[in-house]
C-alpha cells in the first residue's frame, strides 16, 4: 500500500518534469512570441501541477499528514498562470509585435 | 528507487530552467522575455518543492504560494507598462 503511493508520486512527479522539458523545447524551437507563449503557459501549468501533486503525495505517506498549502497553491496555479498567459500576449499585440511571417489569420486587424 | 527519480526530477528541472535563460537572453522582444520570466517563476516553484521533498520537511511550503503570486503580481505590472506605458494611472476620470 505505502509502496504504491510512493511509485505513484515518483510517477507524478517524473511527469511534471517530463511537460517541463517539453515547453522549454517548445521556447527554444518555436517562431515566435505567440506560439512560444502557447507552449509555456499551458505546458508548463499542467507541469507544475503534477509536481504539487507529488509532493502532496510524498507529505501523505511520509508525515501522513494532508498538507493544504499545497493544495491551496494547486488552485492559485490554477487559476493565475492562464490570466497571465493572456495578459502578455494581449500586450504583445498591442504593442505592435509581429506575428510569424507564414501566420494566415489575424482576426484582430481590422479593430487596430 | 525514489531517489532515483528525485535526482531525474532535478536534472530536468535544471535542464528547462537553462531553456527559459537562453530564451531570456536571446529573446528579440520585450514579451518574449516576460514570457521567460513567467516560466522561470513557475520553475523556482518546482525547485521549491522537490527541495522540500529532498530535505524532508515541510518547513518551505509557504515560499511555493508566495512565489506564485508574487510571480503573477509582477507579469501583470509588465503586461500592463508594454500595453499602456504606466503600471498606476493618476487620471481619475478614465
Amino acid at each position: 500500500m505505502i509502496a504504491i503511493v510512493e511509485i505513484l508520486s515518483a510517477l507524478f512527479l517524473l511527469m511534471g518534469v517530463f511537460l517541463f522539458l517539453v515547453s522549454a523545447f517548445g521556447i527554444i524551437r518555436l517562431p515566435d512570441v505567440y506560439t512560444r507563449n502557447h507552449a509555456v503557459s499551458k505546458s508548463s501549468t499542467l507541469g507544475i501541477l503534477f509536481i504539487l501533486i507529488g509532493t502532496l503525495l510524498f507529505f501523505f505517506h511520509q508525515h501522513g499528514h494532508f498538507d493544504f498549502r499545497i493544495v491551496l497553491a494547486i488552485i492559485f496555479i490554477f487559476m493565475t498562470s492562464p490570466v497571465a498567459g493572456h495578459l502578455i500576449n494581449r500586450s504583445a499585440y498591442h504593442s505592435g509585435v509581429k506575428m510569424w511571417d507564414q501566420s494566415v489569420q489575424d482576426d484582430l486587424k481590422k479593430r487596430r | 528507487m525514489f531517489d532515483l527519480a528525485l535526482k531525474i526530477a532535478l536534472l530536468g528541472a535544471s535542464l528547462s530552467m537553462v531553456g527559459f535563460l537562453y530564451r531570456l537572453i536571446k529573446g528579440p522582444s520585450v514579451p518574449d522575455r516576460v514570457v521567460a520570466l513567467d516560466a522561470i517563476g513557475i520553475n523556482l516553484i518546482a525547485f521549491v518543492a522537490l527541495a522540500s521533498i529532498v530535505m524532508d520537511t515541510g518547513a518551505y511550503l509557504e515560499a511555493i504560494l508566495l512565489l506564485g503570486i508574487l510571480s503573477f503580481i509582477g507579469t501583470v505590472a509588465f503586461a500592463k507598462f508594454l500595453e499602456k506605458g504606466e503600471i498606476i494611472e493618476d487620471d481619475r476620470n478614465r
